[in-house]
């Protein structure tokens, strides 16, 4: 039997240098390190990438950009939102010109339907479930669409629980069914969408019955939810990862969007469109411009008018293209394109698909330099290390929610020994590299970005903090905005409308990690309710909840490979194996295992995912890995130390 | 809803127990083997969870098969109905007759309140455990009133099975309780409910001129005496006209709060949210009290037109009888009656070819006296803890399930039938101006001829002792039961009225007269009383829950103390006293200390 | 079909309290009144984002026409009521609670009761030695919160809380009856094999302190917890998108609770494990 005990990571309190990869760090003082960091950013200024922080706050991303944009003059900027929720992004601004989730969490405890599309939103976004459950309680039927039976399925009126990526014949036959039974809303369609026509042929080969065969879900389930949701008066789609981590993750959010077209399901109270964020910060991070494509507000890089106000605003030059996403700096750096990355509070060393790969990339590079508070796997990768603050409890601040409210985030402890706060040291090497910026304090940050971003402008600190939270857009001081997006869709008005909303022509495209004889296993990957990401924060309190990795097993699959609960296995994808131990759980069907990223230092599971990326948002297909799991020699259990 | 379960399983036995009350499992999230077609689609949401008011059933189903409710069947339970085992576990345990603990099959309930109390419980309690010892096969458990105080004292016996057995060995002796519980579907037959009515046969009786008379099992007898007449006279009448005439009878609840009934009716039949329901409730659990036992178990189709009647005046489809859980008589009788009922179409779709439709489903209590308020009746229908709800929304709004409800009690249902038979006028005749009708009187304790009397109201408490044979050496009076009121052996012309008992200080309750006589030892007595109220305090209220374990602690010093020994107790519980009648959220606190308030003033207990 | 809610606009309900008028909303309860008119009503089971329960009964007041007090958390106002929250009778329903509660339960960590108890006079030791009290020992089965029973009132707000109304996770409820009646996960198991998920949702609402956590009862043991050298900072909770606000509550630069805003949109003082526990990464200082 063997002991597993989870690695707890201790806060950086110095800066840590070294002189090349094979030392080991050893402190330096700030000058030295700020010093050194300066020289190997600018030794490769032209082939730079910025890895900002979907976890800091606003303002500190709002520097980053600026940083790589004004210091660095490039727009290779981005986060990890690339690895969860850019397909969201790309979805909504394609279909509406803005990226948020058009509804708010309190619509939601008002609307007669809710649909919860790959998902589990109980386990990863417990308090937005809580608005769920009012709703429910006050008489919503809710739908869960999930490979597993989730904890969030088990509240569901029904669960339909589909083949790993076929979310777009589902959507398109739930479309298909909706048109034939006469359940569009027509008025809204021919006012306030484009493309219909082209949607209804779309989908006109997805019958039920086509759909049943490729999903595996009854089509009389379907049948139940396509009336649900079009007959409803108010209906809420709500989605996470189950949507987005797939090579098409933009082509599944286009689906998903097109069944809220075809009913008229946005743009009301009520109604509307929710991707669940999973970092605090992955709205604002976006917002703040710290994303390739677009320049803080939003605001299309593209767009000259707002290049000259930002060239202006920060006496440079932004170069008129859009700049490499997280995705495509990777693949720079194995073509050598890429030489140094300043990365802020991210760890692409364990969250990357394939992270063997990703490590390897970043061992590719001229100069890495990492800002975090821990020494995390990646800041073990890096030339230089800067302690930082927790953007949370130390800092000054603000951040963006799912519901695009921004909030007021405060320091309430002393950071430990020499550790600085991230604006402070991106300032410090915007100073070395010839940028003198003068920020008295978190709120200078933040004014000078609302007057750059209207739809920001309005949100001083003073009246954050007395509305607890503003959401966007806020273009005034004096008033709120309605808590939904696109009410302009129902304008009686042509001109009030705007630009009207185009179905997203879209295509089923299957897993690119196939399932064969050799690997006949479908992975799927998700969270669990008390652990985060890697694990690295949620790693050090003692949830009396968490037992550590597993490979999850339905109870068919586990006897027909011999396992127990606790026997470790291994597991093997195209890309790599692992060692895991089993876990049971009657959630999954045969065929269908769950993994989470939660323990890397235990199970690196990223090892077996494929990064296959979505090409429009960049997005890897964690959701779908295609394995074989093996009985070892001897068989070892496991238990925890709690 | 995401219930987390153990790893406990239920038995075959436990699974059949469930499963006969709410047939198989339709999945594997419910219970049944996993299947293909389980992996792909659940169904699940509000009509999974639409179905806790099958929780009480469920937990009897297993109670009556096993004896107990291990956590395996619970659990069981707990996926077929969507329920919280948490919350299902707090639900078994707030009743008495349920065991979360290992126990044997047969459990036999010694009575040990007032009535047989005052017969000697106590040594034929220990009589019985001394025979019946550990590994014999009976759990004996000291029990609050059984309702068959004409009989004291009494024991009940329930041997869990399939089917349960039940039997009634009243008046007990040890051999005889011994044998019920041993062997109950060998014991000797109860005798007929009529032994409760030493008036049966007689002229004049209204309410309970059947009991005795006609077979309760046959509706064709009940039609040859007169049954469903009245029915086709609400038919007649219209349900306004229903209302009318009840209003106009006078007819008050005869559960103790003395609530019109036809305003009661009214309000509900005005009210415009749907469904409407009417419940009966039939927990009769006041000590003394066993008048609703007899008249379910002698005339059991009265209470089915009565109720027939009342869910047409009121606009209901759907009718609760709450029985008591220790009336296994009354719950066979009504049972059979409803199935005859059903069969005649005197229930159903089309009652008496009008187009009516109504049924009726009984829903057994399990050892709460306090389900007998009316809110917490409610609650325990629904599956919830019995506890009371407080009022406002009083239930002719908010009722069963928050839907507009009418609920009387037995006594009062079976009224509603002379009230249309013979017209309210000449109801009304009947009694005094403000208390109309005829009244049935439990007498139990000290006479002769223990049983039902039916007597005009205005009667006084002495002609009703009189026709009981009260016996010499009356000390005190118990009126009303535990929650009511001890009057003097001088008080006897106190008329039996809602007004005269009011006008003398005292009340009438549902109808208790509990005679004692002087060997009765009336601080025992006072704390038993305690006790009662002690047990059956639901505990949700802070008053109560803790007031009636101090009013039992001080009564608990002083039951060998008098004069200035007793006197700081005695402040001490008028104290407490008044702030449970008070500040107590349901009538159980209000007046847990009216019986003892009363024996200290007007009998000069502890002087 | 409305693209906005149509708000409705509230009636007015127009009373008395203690002979002052007092126009409320109609709905609100007769201490939203009180406490409006600046009048104080203790109260113990009434919780700011539950249903009031009514159990405690602490806050009765009278009036005119009602046989029996009524509570003032939960019996809303009616027009032409009139409404007497300090006369003999009401005061002396709230001192026997009092003693009845401070007799039988541990109050010595719920707020402001110690000030109950001196301004009502109430005496609790004069139910003597052998009153029966709960009598139960801290329930420490986990590293996150203990559960000390021997201080509960059995309120209600920790199984509301957890149940229906917020968490709807219902690990817990009332078990038992009377008395004897406890707050239990089924079959009194531990916490540990409960459906507890750590939510801590039942910490923010507990009045008597029965519910804490681990690091508070702790500190309360080792006689270091010293609110007065607290400070509370609201934040933004950094494990999720939802955006819940955090309380942390700082005692020597160590955060040692952390609570939420009964007030704010996204939380209504609700939290998940990882925002209610989830911060000792920050303070991984060695």
């Amino acid at each position: 039997m063997r002991k597993r005990q989870p690695k707890t990571y201790t806060r950086l309190t110095h800066p840590l240098v070294r002189d090349s990869r094979d030392e080991p760090f050893r402190q330096a003082t700030w000058e030295e390190a700020l010093d050194r960091a300066a020289r190997g950013l600018a030794r490769n200024r032209g082939a730079f990438g910025m890895f900002s922080c979907a976890r800091a706050t606003n303002e500190m991303n709002y520097v980053a950009q600026k940083f790589a944009r004004v210091v660095m003059g490039t727009n290779n900027v981005d986060s990890c939102n690339r690895t969860c929720h850019a397909p969201s992004v790309a979805g909504l601004s394609a279909a509406f010109g803005s990226g948020g989730g058009t509804s708010s969490y309190e619509e939601i405890e008002h609307t007669d339907v809710i649909v919860m599309w790959g998902s589990n939103a109980r386990f990863a976004h417990p308090i937005f479930f809580q608005h769920v459950l009012k709703g429910i309680r006050n008489g919503a039927r809710m739908y869960a669409v999930d490979p597993r039976r989730t904890s969030t399925a088990e509240w569901a009126e029904g669960w339909l629980g589909l083949n790993v990526g076929t979310d777009i014949p589902m959507a398109h036959a739930i479309g298909r069914e909706i048109i034939h039974a006469g359940l569009a809303n027509e008025a809204f369609i021919e006012r306030a969408t484009s493309g219909f026509e082209e949607y209804r042929a779309l989908v006109e080969p997805w019958t039920l019955s086509l759909a049943e065969k490729v999903t595996g879900v009854p089509a009389a389930a379907m049948r139940e939810l396509a009336h649900a949701y079009a007959r409803a008066e108010r209906a809420q789609l709500c989605w996470t990862l189950g949507i987005t981590e797939h090579h098409n993750g933009t082509d599944n959010v286009r689906a998903l969007i097109n069944l809220s077209l075809l009913t008229g399901h946005v743009g009301r109270y009520g109604s509307g469109l929710q991707p669940l964020r999973g970092q605090n910060n992955v709205q604002g991070g976006g917002d703040m411009g710290a994303i390739p494509n677009r320049l803080p507000g939003f605001q299309d890089i593209l767009d000259p008018d707002t290049r000259l106000k930002f060239e202006s605003a920060w006496d440079t030059v932004i170069q008129p293209h859009y700049g490499l996403n997280l995705t495509e700096m990777f693949e720079a750096m194995e073509e050598g394109s890429l030489k140094a990355v300043y990365c802020i509070g991210e760890n692409p060393a364990q969250s990357e698909a394939d992270s063997e790969q990703a490590v390897r990339r970043m061992r590719q590079l001229d100069f890495l330099v990492v800002q975090d508070i821990f020494l995390t796997k990646t800041a073990e990768l890096a030339d230089v290390v800067l302690p930082a603050t927790a953007g949370w409890a130390e800092t000054e601040g603000t951040t963006t929610n799912s519901e695009r409210r921004v909030q007021r985030v405060r320091r309430a402890v002393t950071p430990p020994g020499a550790a600085r706060e991230d604006i402070d040291i991106i300032c410090e090497l915007a100073a070395r590299l010839g940028h003198e910026w003068k920020y008295a304090d978190a709120e200078a940050v933040w004014n000078e970005l609302r007057s750059v971003s209207p739809d920001h402008y309005g949100m001083t600190y003073e009246r954050l903090e007395q509305h607890q939270g503003i959401q966007w857009p806020c273009p005034s001081t004096d008033g709120l905005e309605p808590s939904f997006l696109h009410g302009r869709l129902w304008d009686p008005d042509p001109v009030g409308r705007g630009r009207p909303a185009p179905f997203g022509i879209v295509q089923h495209d299957p897993p690119v990690d196939l399932t064969d004889e050799e690997f006949p296993i479908r992975l799927t990957t998700g969270r669990r309710l008390d652990s985060y990401n890697t694990g690295v924060q949620s790693g050090s309190f003692a949830s009396p909840l968490r037992r550590g990795e597993y490979i999850e097993l339905c109870p068919e699959d586990a006897e027909r490979y011999g396992v127990v609960v606790g026997e470790e296995v291994q597991v093997t994808s195209r890309r790599g194996s692992v060692v895991a131990p089993v876990w049971i759980d009657t959630a999954l069907r045969p065929g269908l295992a769950f993994m989470t990223m939660h323990f890397p230092d235990e199970v690196d599971t990223n090892q077996l995912t494929i990064e296959a990326n979505c090409p429009i948002a960049g997005t890897a297909e964690f959701k779908a890995s295609a394995i074989r799991i093996d009985k070892l020699p001897v068989a070892t259990v496991v238990t925890n130390v709690r | 809803m995401d219930l987390h379960f153990g790893d406990s399983k239920p038995t075959d036995e436990e699974r059949a127990a469930v499963d006969a009350l709410l047939g198989p499992p339709e999945s594997s999230w419910e219970g049944a083997d996993r299947s293909d077609a389980d992996l792909r689609w659940a169904r699940g949401g509000r009509e999974a969870r639409d179905r806790r008011d099958l929780l009480l059933p469920g937990l009897h189903a297993i109670n009556d098969r096993i004896g107990w409710i291990s956590e395996g069947a619970l659990d069981y339970l707990c996926r077929r109905l969507t329920v919280p085992p948490a919350e299902a576990y707090g639900v078994a345990t707030f009743y008495a007759m349920f065991s979360v603990k290992p126990r044997p099959a047969t459990v036999l309930h010694v009575c040990t309140d007032l009535a047989c109390a005052a017969a000697g419980a106590s040594e034929l309690c220990a009589g019985i455990e001394a025979r019946l010892g550990l590994g014999s096969g009976v759990s004996v458990e000291r029990s609050p009133c059984l309702g068959l105080c004409e009989r004291a004292p009494a024991a009940l016996a329930i041997k869990a099975g399939d089917p349960v057995r039940t039997a009634v060995s009243a008046p007990a002796t040890v051999p005889d309780a011994v044998l019920a519980a041993s062997a109950p579907e060998s014991a000797p037959e109860e005798p007929p409910a009529a032994l409760a009515v030493p008036q049966a046969g007689g002229d004049g009786l209204i309410l309970l001129r059947r009991v005795g008379v006609v077979d309760p099992a046959s509706l064709d007898d009940y039609r040859a005496h007169g049954g469903y007449t009245a029915l086709r006279r609400a038919f007649e009448l219209g349900p306004a006209g229903v209302i009318r005439e009840v209003t106009d009878s006078g007819l008050v609840g005869r559960g103790g709060a003395a609530f019109p009934t036809g305003r009661k009716w009214q309000a509900t039949a005005s009210q415009p949210d749907h469904p409407h329901y009417v419940v009966c409730n039939a927990d009769e659990s006041e000590p003394g009290t066993f008048k609703d036992r007899v008249l379910m178990e002698g005339d059991p189709y009265a209470l089915v037109e009565a109720m027939t009647i009342a869910a047409y005046a009121i606009g209901a489809h759907k009718g609760y009888v709450y029985l008591r859980g220790e009336y296994p008589r009354a719950l066979h009788r009504l049972e059979h009656a409803l199935a005859q009922a059903r069969a005649r179409g005197l229930l159903g779709d089309d009652i008496l070819g009008q187009g009516y439709a109504f049924d009726i489903e009984i829903r057994r209590g399990a050892g709460a006296y306090i389900c007998g308020e009316e809110t917490a009746l409610f609650n325990s229908i629904e599956g919830y803890r019995g506890e009371p709800r407080s009022k406002p929304p009083f239930p002719v709004e908010k009722g069963l399930f928050g839907k507009p409800t009418v609920e009387n009690n037995v006594e009062t249902l079976v009224n509603v039938l002379p009230v249309l038979t013979m017209g309210a006028p000449a109801y009304a005749a009947i009694g005094t101006a403000k208390s109309t009708g005829p009244k049935l009187f439990c007498v139990s304790g000290s006479v002769d001829r223990p049983g039902i009397y039916e007597l005009p109201f205005g009667a006084t408490l002495g002609e009703l002792l009189e026709r009981a044979g009260v016996r010499e050496g009356l000390r005190a009076v118990l009126l009303g039961g535990a929650a009511g009121g001890f009057v003097r052996a001088d008080e006897l012309d106190i008329p039996l009225t809602f007004e005269g008992t009011r006008e003398a200080g005292t009340t009438l309750g549902s109808g208790v007269v509990m005679a004692f006589d002087d060997t009765v030892p009336l601080p025992r007595l006072l704390l038993r009383i305690a006790e009662f109220f002690r047990d059956e305090s639901c505990g949700q209220c802070v008053p109560c829950r803790v007031g009636t374990v101090r009013q039992e602690e001080a009564l608990h010093r002083i039951v060998e103390r008098t004069g200035a020994a007793a006197a700081d107790d005695i402040a001490l519980l008028r104290e407490v006293g008044r702030a449970m009648r008070d500040a107590s959220i349901c009538g159980l606190g209000q007046t847990a200390w009216n019986a003892v308030e009363s024996a200290i003033d007007r009998l000069g207990a502890y002087e | 079909m409305t693209a906005m809610p149509l708000g409705v606009p509230r009636r007015l309900v127009e009373f008395t309290i203690d002979g002052q008028e007092a126009r409320v909303p109609e709905g609100a309860t007769i201490l939203d009144a009180c406490r409006a008119a600046g009048k104080d009503v203790p109260t113990l089971c009434q919780g700011d984002t539950l249903t009031p329960k009514n159990a405690c009964r602490v806050c009765v007041v009278e009036v005119e026409g009602s046989r029996t007090l009524v509570p003032a958390c939960s019996r809303k106002a009616e027009p032409g009521m009139e409404v007497h929250t300090g006369t003999e009778r009401a005061r002396h329903s709230r001192k026997i609670v009092l003693e009845l509660l401070a007799s039988s339960v541990d109050l010595s960590t719920t707020p402001q009761v110690a000030d109950w108890i001196k301004e009502y006079e109430a005496k609790p030791e004069r139910f003597g030695p052998d009153a029966a009290r709960l009598d139960e020992e801290p329930k420490i089965d986990n590293e996150l919160y203990v559960r000390d029973y021997d201080k509960c009132i059995l309120c209600y707000k920790c199984v509301d809380a957890c149940g229906d109304q917020w968490q709807n996770t219902f690990a817990i409820s009332v078990a038992g009856r009377g008395f004897d009646a406890r707050i239990a996960v089924e079959h009194d198991a531990p916490l540990t094999d409960s459906a507890c998920v750590y939510c801590g949702n039942c910490i923010e609402v507990c009045p008597t302190g029965a519910l804490s956590f681990k690091s508070e009862f702790d500190m309360r043991a080792a006689g270091t917890w010293d609110e007065s050298q607290q400070t509370e900072t609201t934040t933004v909770c950094a494990y999720c998108g939802v955006g819940c606000n955090l309380t942390l509550h700082v005692q020597d630069n160590e955060i040692v609770k952390v609570t939420s805003p009964h007030d704010n949109p996204v939380t209504h003082g609700n939290l998940c494990i990882k925002g209610r526990f989830g911060y000792q990464h920050v303070q991984n200082r060695d």
